[in-house]
């Protein structure tokens, strides 16, 4: 991690701006406040090959506002609301400065017309679904655009963290997005050990992939269902929700929770899985062989495809200049995957097969993504238990020294990349500040009714595969 | 569309027969911690746990399974004290007090009340439900819990429990989540919305007691600030069988204690 750092914000914006344009991923901007009374620090994440970089600027002490981002880079629309909500702080000539994660009045609608009404939609929704408030505007079947209000789940994840001992980090990580708990605990432990400067043992990073993919087969088979149930497909919501049952029934007989927790540690992992590797390759194999027949089975449906194609479709442009993560940019042509290109535990001796070029962006697109890494995920699965089984006795934790420092550490979640900026201090967390693939990607929403209409609405919903909980931390 | 009839019946039945017959995944689960009998020289165990659901008074040491998020360090730091409970269908009860291992004595009473209290709702639902689920500040994965109880393995519908879209269909409430302020209204409106009789079930042990988010200036610390708490059901999630056994015992088809009723 290349920390740099800029007198004044202009100058730190100009220079972010130019390695954007140069090919770096914005990743994320944070504010921070050591203390009351202290001045606050912004830090702009850059993915560059290889690492993450921070580029750091102090405000002077007292500041009411700065020069905001968002004009000159997009991406950090909402990174600024937060901002905003957290601090106080106006970022000067954001184009949208409202309320995010605390409630505000809602927005005066977008569009004007005749006809046009607003159809509230949520917070409390149909169905068994996180509470997220969706604000349609529309003339009846059209979907002109969208708002979104993700205050109503806001629970402080972040200011949680302060105080924390690095165990108790890891077990509030794990619940900042619970369908990514393993991701969440990876990203967490990733910037743990970077600070301690800890190595993690191989046999204990070939665990942390096996439930790494699991969590990834899970997640996407969780998608699959809901868009076959969206298409009333009956029998095929019945069969992939049994698959997606089977998978979390093996990671309970893995490790005793279905969602993978209390695996990953600072250092390594707790446990071997309790099935032995011959076991585990019987079960992958026959997971496999029922998954890949049932996704074969579905997309050959043309009443379930009808649904998907050109649905949602975001544009590889937009997918670029937002830069999109995990299968919402893999689908639409952007596709930077931390396992491939800032890979991490046993990753870089697995070889992921690098995504397939796809450049439709819409519904369709997004689900074949899944399929494809779903495939991936059972590949990794064979090789991680093959070498896992030779490792047989390897010590699973190397001791990770409390350390004072800050560091970056990121997975790749279902969702895509995961970015944990942690501080310690002490032995404590002095601050940590999660950010999900779900906070990212969700504000594309906005940009994909493209002349969809009201009932391609749960399958746009089903096919970007978020979680409120991580947007809304 | 005629491969899914034949996909539709390529495994057979794979619902579970519980709670007419017992389960070996159900059995199986590992459940929330508890003390054991006997207890050594008792220093620092009370900071063991993250959420401080292990008090000691006189010598007696117990876990407040409404707060435990089932991490385990209790039980892998000392063996001899702590132990898993088996089985998913608890730790259900009536009262918050009553997730208490072992229970507090003076809690008796008011055990009594609250079953006496269910029982006439339970009677009038007439162990037909539609249930709505509200999320009030989970971290996503009750919903998948809650969800997978309408797959095909565990099979709601089987034992007339459905899931309803209006609170006014509505008989139970399932209330997941630490309590988050931004829901605190719309939990409230939706409680409000139901008829009479109705039934609320805190599903997990944030929604019991803000587990980890307890001290968060962001949530309640618990759903029960917000709305009357008939069911709760820890579990850090929970697992399906125990969100099942919560609203079997919701209609009154099991009791609390696991029996089935007549």
């Amino acid at each position: 991690m290349t920390m740099i750092t800029q007198p004044d914000v202009l100058a730190l914006w100009k220079e972010l701006e130019s390695r954007v344009a140069a090919g770096d991923r914005f990743a994320g901007l944070f504010a921070a406040r050591a203390a009351d009374h202290n001045p606050v620090t912004l830090s702009a994440h850059l993915a560059t090959a290889g690492d993450v970089d921070t580029l750091e600027v102090t405000l002077p002490l007292g500041a009411t506002g700065y020069p905001a981002l968002t004009p000159r880079v997009g991406a950090a629309f909402w990174y600024e609301r937060v901002i905003h909500d957290q601090f106080g702080l106006v970022p000067e000539g954001h184009p949208r400065l409202a309320p995010l994660l605390l409630p505000g009045d809602p927005l005066p609608r977008h569009v004007e017309g005749y006809g046009m009404f607003t159809i509230p939609h949520g917070p409390v929704r149909s169905g068994v679904m996180e509470s997220i408030e969706y604000l349609v505007e529309t003339p009846g079947e059209a979907i002109p655009h969208l708002n979104m209000r993700v205050f109503y789940k806001h629970r402080g994840v972040e200011s949680r963290f302060t105080g924390l001992s690095m165990p108790d980090g890891v077990l509030l990580a794990e619940r900042a997005e619970g369908i990514a708990s393993v991701a969440h605990a990876l990203a967490f432990c990733h910037a743990a050990e970077r600070v301690a400067g800890c190595e993690v043992p191989p046999a204990a990073g070939l665990v942390r992939v096996l439930h790494a993919e699991l969590e990834r087969i899970a997640n996407h088979l969780d998608v699959a269902v809901r868009l076959a149930d969206a298409a009333g497909l009956a029998v095929a919501t019945a069969r992939l929700a049994l698959h997606k049952e089977r998978v979390m029934r093996l990671v309970s007989r893995m490790c005793g929770s279905r969602f993978g927790r209390g695996v990953v540690v600072p250092g390594g992992v707790t446990a071997l899985p309790r099935l032995s590797p011959a076991d585990l390759r019987a079960e992958f194999d026959k997971l496999a062989t029922q998954v890949t027949a049932e996704a074969a089975a579905l997309m050959a449906t043309s009443s379930f495809l009808d649904r998907l194609r050109g649905t949602g479709p975001l544009t590889p442009e937009r997918a670029r200049t937002h830069k999109a993560l995990g299968p919402i940019g893999k689908a639409a042509g952007f596709a930077d995957d931390n396992r491939l290109t800032r890979p991490y535990d046993a990753y870089p001796d697995l070889a992921v097969p690098p995504a397939r070029a796809h450049a439709a962006g819409d519904a369709m697109a997004r689900l074949r993504v899944r399929w494809e890494e779903v495939d991936s995920s059972f590949g990794l699965l064979r090789l991680a238990t093959d070498q896992l089984a030779e490792r047989a006795g390897d010590q699973l934790r190397a001791w990770c020294e409390p350390a004072d420092g800050r560091a970056l550490g990121w997975a790749e979640a279902p969702q895509g990349e995961v970015l944990y900026d942690l501080s310690l201090a002490g032995g404590r967390i002095a601050r940590c500040h999660p950010r999900s693939a779900s906070f990212h990607n969700l504000v594309l929403m906005h940009e994909v009714f493209a002349g969809d209409i009201l009932t391609d609405f749960p399958f746009i919903e089903a096919s970007f595969g978020l979680s409120v909980a991580g947007v809304a931390l | 569309m005629s491969i899914w009839v034949l996909r539709g019946l390529r495994d057979g039945v794979v619902t579970t027969r519980w709670p007419a017959r017992p389960d070996a995944y159900a059995d199986a689960w590992r459940g929330a911690a508890r003390p054991l009998e006997q207890s050594e020289r008792l220093t620092d165990i009370t900071d063991l746990c993250p959420t401080g659901a292990i008090t000691v008074t006189d010598g007696t040491v117990r876990v407040d399974q409404g707060r435990c998020i089932l991490c385990g360090r209790c039980v892998a730091e000392r063996p001899g004290v702590f132990a898993w409970s088996q089985g998913a269908t608890g730790p259900a009860a009536l009262t918050r007090e009553q997730l208490i291992i072992p229970e507090l004595l003076e809690t008796d009473a008011a055990i009594q009340a609250a079953c006496a209290q269910l029982a006439v709702k339970t009677r009038a639902l007439h162990r037909s439900v539609h249930v709505r689920h509200v999320d009030a500040g989970s971290d996503g994965s009750e919903e998948w819990e809650i969800q997978a109880l309408l797959g095909p393995v565990y099979d709601i519908h089987r034992l007339g429990v459905f899931i309803t879209a209006s609170p006014r269909h509505a008989d139970v409430l399932l209330v997941t989540g630490a309590g988050s302020r931004g829901m605190s209204g719309p939990l409230r409106t939706t409680y409000d919305g139901m008829p009479d009789p109705k039934v609320v079930i805190a599903v997990g042990t944030d929604a019991v007691s803000g587990g980890l988010l307890r001290d968060s200036d962001q949530t309640t610390g618990g759903v029960s600030a917000t709305v009357p708490v008939d069911i709760w059901l820890a579990g850090s999630p929970p697992s399906p069988f125990g969100i099942l056994n919560a609203l079997l015992i919701a209609v009154g088809y099991l009791t609390p204690e696991g029996r089935r009723s007549r």
